[in-house]
């Protein structure tokens, strides 16, 4: 930053000082915020780095057009007002939706922010060879264009009833066409200063990146809300361990935000006793579940080892299986143990929101071992003199694989023991998480694989909308050796019928209808065996007792309303 | 010696080619993958994209190719025309090695950490030398003694007490309960003035005192046993039969026989400085080299893991060679032609 | 100075083996600490071996409405916060420890020794030995770890069961990974003795060139190879507990010393028994292994024989 453009800047703000009135004159009057990242901020552009912790810091700069509030409720940012078809935004046959930008918003280097800065975004994401990682926000569209300085049309290829896609969301905020512009396609990565130090719309503007340890923050003097944002510089620093995250706002005060704590709640609880922070949390549509192996994923099976080749599991092909497995988990007691305040038992694919959630599984919320045992002695499993089951040559013993946490590695000891009850031998294997989640194909560990008979992990969908995630389900989704193990089908399910219903759900516009098909899906993905969902989680982080103005939220970032935030006098 | 040391240093060339090579070769075995650690939101499809983006879709060997001209023919460069300040040899248009998680150039991110890891870890290497020596002189002198034991004793809990307990220990004392030392690294601050230099200290002193205590247990260790080696050796006898002083003994004769191997393990110790603590690092959030390999391992990003293993290669290579000349001219009877 | 070597040339007749081990015992007595050091060293394998038969609650077995208790009479190291009784997991986990530290220990020591010889004693191997040293030491351990696991998991696991199987893989890690700080101590040890008189005395008197190896170079070494060894057994059992912590170490439901103490780190303020007692147990280990180290070193001595 050059003396000339901190002068600039300083009159800037004198100036926006001038214009409010005194009692608005609060922006930068609190001083430092201090936010705590256990993972480090990479990079400020989202579009080049998909990373949850990368969207989070980028957010405190760039803007969508439109963020979930914490209710999960659209409100828009750079717009007047959220299009629907109702104010005539949407067209009627869902094929374009049509965004008016307000006035008088302008870039933190004082140009104004125009219509061609959202047209040149959806070129930056779609321009091949980028690598542009949130591109299947822009899915479906074939043309983004300025109808004038104000105004953005959106057109999709098909009918979309939910076009809330693109600039929606901390996924695909609106990046500076200025500053950008000689960065498309494969220049991308090139364009360092501009992936480090964003122009943006939001409340702060980036003095210093460290990529990966430490960003500072100013506050925008050209943000559009006079008073805010009401810190004067901001800090997000990274690196570390959740624990220890946790223990420098809640025990040391050192910071006033830490993010995604994931530790055993007595842990956090102990050192929320010493008063310098509170914990906060709130639900997404995380659910930590089970998948259940159809096929034979035994090292005997060959190259066809998880695959539809490879012949049916020998245990848990059979329906009484998969459902006594399922009754015989006391999920309230991995909450407790693992989880506290940032879980609930569900059993559902879809816990949220309200609207998709079903209630036509929750006999799996109370734990059943009695039923359980007498659900696999009906179906002909023997109880052996070992304590395992075993009918014919199979026997009820299982691999158990997931990604190595603490919490994790808790809940698959609570399970196998509670498993052993219904004579179910487990053995319990864990994986480096970019090994498990990193997809290689030519490693036996991913969660594509699935070699395994049983695997645990969570996931989620972005915003409010479950189609997508419930398309996932479709039996061309599938991983296998033939489509480079990609597909997010890991349970390997299929059904004709389920696939009808999710193109009907594409094509349906009503809420209340979509609502209706997905919670048939849904009840379908469950009754089938193919899941067995265990823990509705959400996000827990914690705020320094003297922080005002955190509204965690799970739809979108965590630091969406940062402006906002305040030191408590 | 001279001849020897050429002879050398020609040997390093086709080593450290010869160990780039097995480095690149293991880390593109290696199953982690640069999309691993992305939320799961992003559809498979597009996690292809994004590697054929980062150039994973080359031949492996092309690949190799690439990041060797690119770290001995264009970083460099690089580095040339940024000391001359001249745009030499269109220096714009030179590819250089570039993070797959940052996409900025590597060579920037390792010159961004060098000065946290020189303050913290290179610090308590050399506290722990300093401290190491006399306890481990002392030691052998008075062997058995109740200052033996005690040394001993600490030494060896401060080895097999791992650094991840420390760390968390010191924090939960002189962080929590005392309020004596911050428990974070603040990579931001500068040393301008008094006030500043000693929260420098305040905030060096957790993790150097952590790591202190691991080097200086192994350092005295090896000293002790040195020591121990030479006090039996019948030049020692010698010397105290023509009634040479004990304290000139063992602080001129022994001390510098003894500390011939100890400087060998002292110069081999070295790299590891450099490759930072990624523990310590990791729990006093000092994100230094260590902390940006363990990330990168983690996260699957080749590029700064080649370059950074590389790197250490070349130090560990070159201090190996530092401490055979060291010894050859130290020791007398060490004869390499 | 010339005359230290000739017991040993005269000790090469077979029948006088036996003394000489009598000998080293003899004077390893002498060494109270070692003395000291092997009995705790003895009962620390007693009490895992035995204990699991005299305590005998299930190391895995979860109570989970009794867990985070401080010590009591039905759990006297108290337990942890999935309520698995601390004392049966120091016990099984000490099993597990013990035998991959000493172990991994013994093969990293092997190698290291065989390597630090051979490099110090024939010159044309130092070049390629050494280069080869640079090599291991040069190489990113955890994406060698992955590669490993990767390639071998399925397979041991196969031929040995899963514990087994991870087993004879997590020693072969540890052990291929840490030798080269014994060998390049070895080395340099080699080099400044080979050129001694009692060497090359040795040497012109047509010993053979295994013989000087074994008894010449070798026992004179040994004070290096005895603190490589403490040294080693430690970082053998830390690097294990890395190793399960990074996921690629045993199943979580087999605990170790040093993942024991991993866990219990974050619960240093609520159950402190959690992380004294393994870090007690993996201390104590280490100290009585060093003490009986330096006892073997003074037996071995060559310059006491004279004594």
């Amino acid at each position: 930053m050059t003396k000339l453009r901190l002068l600039l800047t300083a009159s800037a703000v004198a100036l926006a000082l001038g214009a409010a009135t005194s009692a608005q004159a609060a922006r930068g009057s609190d001083g430092e915020l201090k936010i705590l990242y256990w993972q480090a901020v990479s990079i400020l552009n989202p579009y080049l780095s998909g990373g949850t912790k990368d969207l989070h810091g980028s957010s405190m700069v760039i803007e969508p057009l439109a963020r979930y509030d914490e209710k999960g409720n659209m409100v828009p940012k750079l717009v007047d007002e959220i299009p629907t078809i109702e104010n005539g935004g949407v067209s009627k046959d869902l094929k374009s939706i049509t965004w008016k930008l307000s006035k008088g918003i302008k870039w933190s280097d004082g140009t104004d922010f125009t219509a061609d800065d959202v047209v040149f975004t959806a070129d930056y994401c779609l321009a091949p060879d980028g690598g542009c990682q949130q591109r299947a926000y822009f899915s479906d569209v074939t043309k983004v264009e300025a109808i004038d300085p104000l105004t953005v049309k959106i057109t999709f290829g098909v009918p979309k009833p939910f076009p809330y896609g693109p600039f929606v969301g901390s996924q695909s905020p609106i990046l500076q066409k200025a500053q950008f512009k000689d960065c498309m396609g494969a220049k991308a990565p090139e364009c360092t200063d501009a992936n480090f130090h964003p122009h943006g719309t939001g409340p702060f503007r980036v003095t210093e990146f460290k990529p990966n340890d430490v960003i500072s923050f100013e506050a925008n003097p050209y943000y559009r809300v006079a008073d805010e944002p009401h810190f004067a510089t901001a800090v997000l620093k990274g690196g570390g361990d959740a624990a220890s995250a946790a223990r420098a706002v809640l025990e040391t005060g050192e910071y006033d935000y830490a993010w995604n704590l994931q530790v055993e709640p007595e842990i956090l609880a102990q050192m929320a006793q010493a008063g310098k922070g509170v914990i906060v949390s709130s639900f997404g549509t995380q659910v930590e579940r089970l998948e259940v192996n159809p096929y034979d994923a035994s090292a005997a099976a060959g190259d066809a080892r998880s695959t539809k080749q490879a012949g049916p599991n020998p245990a848990l092909s059979d329906p009484a299986v998969r459902k006594a497995l399922s009754i015989a988990i006391d999920r309230d007691l991995l909450v407790e143990a693992g989880y506290g305040e940032a879980g609930k038992a569900t059993c559902n694919f879809v816990p949220a929101p309200d609207i998709y959630a079903s209630t036509a599984n929750d006999w799996c919320l109370k734990q059943d071992i009695a039923s359980a045992n007498k659900l696999l002695d009906d179906a002909g499993w023997v109880m052996g003199s070992d304590g395992v089951r075993t009918k014919g040559d199979a026997r009820l013993s299982l691999i158990f694989q997931t990604s190595t946490n603490s919490v994790r590695q808790g809940s698959q000891a609570l399970i196998k023991q509670m498993w052993q009850q219904i004579g179910v031998e487990t053995e319990l294997r864990n994986t480096d998480p970019s090994v498990f989640f990193g997809g290689d194909p030519a490693s036996p560990d991913t969660f594509q694989k699935f070699y395994s008979d049983i695997e645990m992990y969570t996931n989620n969908f972005d915003g409010t909308d479950p189609e997508k995630y419930l398309a996932g389900r479709m039996c061309d989704k599938i991983p296998s050796p033939e489509n480079g193990w990609l597909g997010e089908n890991i349970s390997r399910y299929c059904d004709p019928a389920y696939d009808k219903l999710a193109a009907k759900l594409a094509g349906t516009g009503k809420l209340a209808d979509r609502a209706k098909i997905a919670k048939e899906m849904n009840d379908m993905l469950i009754e089938a065996g193919t899941m067995i969902p265990l823990i509705h989680r959400g996000d827990v982080s914690a705020r320094a007792a003297t922080l005002d103005g955190v509204r965690m939220n799970s739809w979108d970032s965590q630091l969406w309303n940062v402006a906002s935030w305040s030191r408590k006098k | 010696m001279l001849n020897y040391t050429l002879r050398r240093l020609m040997f390093a060339i086709p080593t450290l080619l010869v160990i780039s090579f097995i480095i690149f070769a293991l880390l593109d075995l290696a199953p982690n993958d640069p999309t691993g650690n992305l939320p799961l939101t992003i559809p498979p499809e597009v996690r292809e994209q994004i590697r054929q983006s980062l150039g994973l879709g080359d031949p492996f060997l092309i690949r190799y190719a690439k990041w060797l001209h690119q770290f001995f023919v264009n970083e460099p460069l690089n580095i040339l025309s940024q000391i001359t300040g001249a745009d030499i040899f269109e220096s714009a248009d030179r590819l250089r090695i570039r993070s797959w998680a940052t996409r900025s150039p590597v060579v920037d991110l390792i010159v961004q950490r060098m000065p946290q890891t020189l303050w913290v870890v290179g610090m308590s290497y050399v506290v722990g030398i300093l401290i190491a020596i006399p306890i481990g002189i002392i030691s052998a002198h008075k062997q058995y003694s109740i200052f033996d034991q005690l040394g001993t004793f600490i030494s060896m809990v401060g080895f097999s007490v791992p650094t991840f307990f420390t760390g968390v220990l010191l924090i939960v004392i002189f962080s929590v309960k005392l309020h004596w030392f911050p428990s974070i690294y603040d990579t931001n601050h500068e040393v301008t003035d008094w006030s500043s230099f000693v929260f420098q200290i305040r905030q060096m002193f957790l993790p150097v005192m952590v790591l202190a205590l691991y080097n200086t247990s192994q350092i005295s260790r090896f000293v002790r046993a040195s020591m121990l080696e030479n006090l039996n050796q019948d030049y020692v006898r010698t010397a105290r039969a023509k009634g040479v002083k004990e304290k000139t003994i063992l602080l001129v004769h022994v001390l510098r026989n003894s500390l011939i191997p100890v400087v060998t393990v002292i110069a081999l110790g070295v790299p590891t400085v450099f490759s930072g603590a990624i523990i310590t690092e990791q729990i006093f959030r000092v994100n230094g080299l260590g902390q940006l390999l363990i990330t990168s391992i983690q996260g699957g990003d080749i590029p700064v893991v080649q370059t950074l293993t590389f790197i250490f290669a070349v130090l560990i290579v070159l201090f190996n060679l530092i401490a055979d000349v060291l010894y050859g001219i130290l020791d007398p009877r060490i004869r390499y032609d | 100075m010339t005359d230290a070597p000739q017991p040993d040339i005269q000790l090469e007749a077979l029948p006088q083996e036996r003394s000489r081990a009598m000998q080293l015992w003899g004077r390893f007595r002498d060494h109270k600490g070692g003395i000291i050091g092997a009995v705790v060293f003895l009962i620390i394998i007693i009490a895992v071996t035995i204990g699991p038969y005299i305590h005998t609650i299930d190391p895995q077995f979860l109570d989970i409405r009794s867990k985070n208790q401080g010590p009591s009479l039905i759990h006297p190291f108290g337990t942890d916060n999935l309520g698995r009784d601390m004392l049966a997991q120091v016990l099984a986990g000490g099993r597990l420890s013990l035998s991959v530290g000493m172990v991994a220990m013994a093969l990293s020591l092997f190698l290291g020794t065989v390597v630090g010889l051979l490099s110090g004693y024939i010159k044309w191997l130092d070049g390629p030995l050494m280069r080869l040293t640079d090599l291991f030491l040069a190489l990113p351990l955890l994406p060698l770890l992955l590669v490993i696991i990767m390639l071998f998991r399925e397979t041991l696991r196969a031929v040995f069961g899963p514990e087994t199987g991870i087993f004879i893989l997590i020693v072969f890690v540890i052990g291929i990974t840490s030798w080269m700080h014994t060998a390049r101590i070895v080395r340099g040890d080699v080099l400044s003795i080979k050129n001694q008189e009692f060497v090359l005395a040795a040497k012109s008197g047509g010993t053979r060139e295994y013989n000087i190896i074994l008894r010449h170079l070798l026992p004179n070494v040994m004070s290096s190879i005895m603190v490589s060894a403490t040294l080693g057994i430690a970082t053998a059992i830390i690097t294990e507990s890395a190793l399960s912590f990074l996921g690629l170490g045993f199943p979580s439901d087999f605990p170790t010393w040093g993942r024991l103490l991993y866990d219990g780190a974050n619960f240093l303020q609520i159950t402190p028994s959690r992380v004294l007692w393994p870090g007690l147990a993996i201390s104590l280990t280490v100290l009585s292994v060093n003490y009986m180290g330096d006892a073997f070193r003074d037996a071995l001595d060559p310059h006491k024989v004279k004594h």
